[in-house]
């Protein structure tokens, strides 16, 4: 086996952090409210996810004005993407090698 | 330590996620079959009442206050239909516990929207220029438009019906006499047909 689970991304190993990652591949970018709307989170719990996710440097924020009101943005870095389609990879050829 | 078991779950939950945060999901197939109920209704109208059927492209046969009954009429018929569809995927979005008001469903209306309005503007135009013949033709064909980009966005069957509506567009332009049979059976007949198909593939 030349792939292992050593090589998954420790940053990947919660589903809220998946789930982030995984919106975020589709979209350009995504405010808060939408991210917490897709994954049924609470603010609190979503926020730890980000702040974690945006220290690896797989997360981009960029923050705004609508209407007066404070908007947030996340895009994935290319840094993100790489890491990202890195663990897919991995998580297919762990799931093959066991078949 | 995870199992294998585990990374299967994983990859379809990216793949869930993937597609509901790319995907409006909540499209209704029963406003399909609303819509397609009330354009054969709205043909039999405009065919019977007003004895609208227009054989050439440049047609004038009818007097202009029926013209502007009929501006109404269809102008009601695509408010309707529009009314129709917000509320039932409204309905739907919630049994789904999703947003109807989410990223995708923005971009879903706003790829819809340019091609409706830039129909919209030229039907107008065609109005003034009194080419009445071409504005059965223009509806379908801007429309099968909408739904090829909007497919995108949503069931990827939609770009299918979106083709259908071009060429049926396209064959009313040619064969003017038919615009309002071949309207009748794109707007009415074949959405009836693709609602009812797409209820029984994904909501039931």
């Amino acid at each position: 086996m030349k792939l292992s689970i050593d090589d998954l991304h420790k940053a990947f190993e919660s589903r809220v952090r998946l789930g982030i990652m995984s919106a975020l591949a589709v979209n350009d970018g995504l405010d808060f409210t939408s991210l917490k709307n897709f994954l049924d989170v609470t603010d609190g719990n979503l926020a730890t996810h980000i702040k974690k996710l945006e220290k690896e440097g797989f997360l981009e924020v960029e923050k705004s004005f609508i209407d007066n009101k404070p908007n947030t943005t996340y895009y994935m870095t290319t840094e993100g993407k790489k890491a990202f389609e890195e663990h897919l990879n991995v998580l297919e050829e762990i799931i093959k090698s066991q078949k | 330590m995870k199992e294998e078991q585990d990374y299967i779950q994983d990859l379809a939950e990216i793949r869930s996620m993937m597609e509901r945060s790319s995907k409006f999901l909540s499209l209704s197939g029963l406003a399909g079959v609303m819509a397609g109920v009330y354009a054969l209704a709205g043909a039999y109208v405009a065919y019977e009442l007003f004895d609208f059927n227009p054989d050439k492209v440049v047609y004038n046969s009818f007097d202009s206050s029926s013209g502007s009954i009929l501006i109404f009429l269809a102008t009601a018929i695509l408010f309707l239909a529009i009314g129709t569809a917000i509320f039932l995927s409204w309905k739907k979005a919630n049994q789904r516990n999703e947003n109807v008001w989410n990223v995708s469903s923005q971009q879903m209306m706003i790829n819809m929207a340019v091609p409706l309005i830039a129909g919209g503007f030229f039907i107008l135009i065609l109005l003034e220029k009194n080419l009445i013949g071409l504005i059965t033709p223009t509806t379908l064909l801007f429309y099968g438009l909408a739904l090829y980009t909007a497919s995108k966005f949503t069931y990827n069957d939609v770009k299918l019906l979106g083709l259908i509506q071009i060429v049926l567009g396209l064959a009313s332009a040619w064969f003017v006499e038919y615009s309002l049979l071949l309207w009748a059976l794109g707007f009415g007949v074949i959405h009836i047909i693709y609602g009812i198909y797409m209820h029984l593939k994904y909501e039931r």
